[in-house]
């Protein structure tokens, strides 16, 4: 069977993809899990340069990588959990869990199997970049785009009231 | 290349979320488990915009202007969610979620 390059890079990035997802939820020390969590992210955005969102995988970079990530790290050099063993659950509880997901997994991909939809071709397109993004934000989408700096200025605040001490 | 793959890859990356949320017990992989489901999530949309693309719609950008407002959200989730946790840890020196079982009290 014939395999473009295409899909040579989508299995490779699927692959590491996959692998380091696992690896966020099986390593023991939390900073092993932070940095699969920032190699997964640094594969999601090689696909999303491959589906013709350029734009958007700069950006996913700069957010996830850059400043979420960060902050996932900086909390846990805080807290000094480096070390610590994670109290054990007990284990038909971690099974039960495993199972559960286990079972999504079969119940989604057996109802989407036979989905018929259509094939995405190589051809490049024009979509992702930023002044057509830019263009949609600002004509269609400009009163979601104004809600959402009120959300992030709410967030702020509620950040900085929980975080304040108590006296 | 089949759509198919890229729906199968975000099934797969959505169930390894709901995995680690279920599975573990420190409130800060957990949380991790949840920023990986979203991804996955944006993941699917960005795949569809390219499928809408390549059918000639003019509004694919759509679902890219979504995934910009799923980030939007998820950024502010974690400052909030990550300022809970650090206020747990100093009230109970762990970030085990069994010890919110104590608010039943």
């Amino acid at each position: 069977m014939g395999m473009n390059l295409q899909q040579v890079v989508f299995g490779i990035l699927s692959i590491i993809s996959l692998i380091t997802a696992l690896g966020v939820v099986f390593s023991k020390s939390p900073v092993t899990s932070v940095l699969c969590l920032i190699l997964t992210f640094f594969t999601i955005a090689g696909h999303y340069v491959m589906l013709n969102a350029q734009f958007l995988a700069v950006v996913h970079i700069i957010v996830y990588a850059g400043a979420i990530m960060v902050l996932f790290l900086f909390v846990i050099m805080l807290m000094n959990l480096n070390a610590e063993g994670e109290p054990q659950k007990r284990n038909w509880l971690k099974y039960a869990g495993a199972i559960s997901g286990g079972a999504l997994l079969v119940v989604l991909l057996a109802a989407l199997r036979e989905a018929s939809l259509p094939s995405l071709t190589p051809a490049s397109n024009d979509i992702g970049l930023i002044a057509n993004l830019g263009q949609t934000l600002f004509k269609t989408y400009v009163v979601p785009f104004e809600v959402s700096s009120i959300l992030f200025l709410s967030a702020m605040v509620g950040a900085v009231v929980i975080g304040k001490k108590e006296h | 290349m089949p759509v198919q793959y890229y729906i199968f890859l975000s099934i797969a990356l959505f169930c390894i979320g709901v995995m680690g949320v279920l599975m573990r017990r420190n409130a800060i992989i957990i949380f991790m488990c949840v920023e990986l489901m979203l991804n996955a999530v944006n993941l699917l949309l960005v795949a569809f915009s390219k499928m809408w693309a390549d059918a000639g719609r003019v509004d694919a950008a759509g679902a890219q202007i979504f995934v910009f407002f799923i980030m939007v959200v998820a950024a502010a989730e974690v400052a909030v969610g990550l300022a809970i946790i650090v206020m747990v840890y100093r009230n109970s020196q762990s970030v085990d979620v069994n010890i919110m079982n104590r608010l039943k009290n």
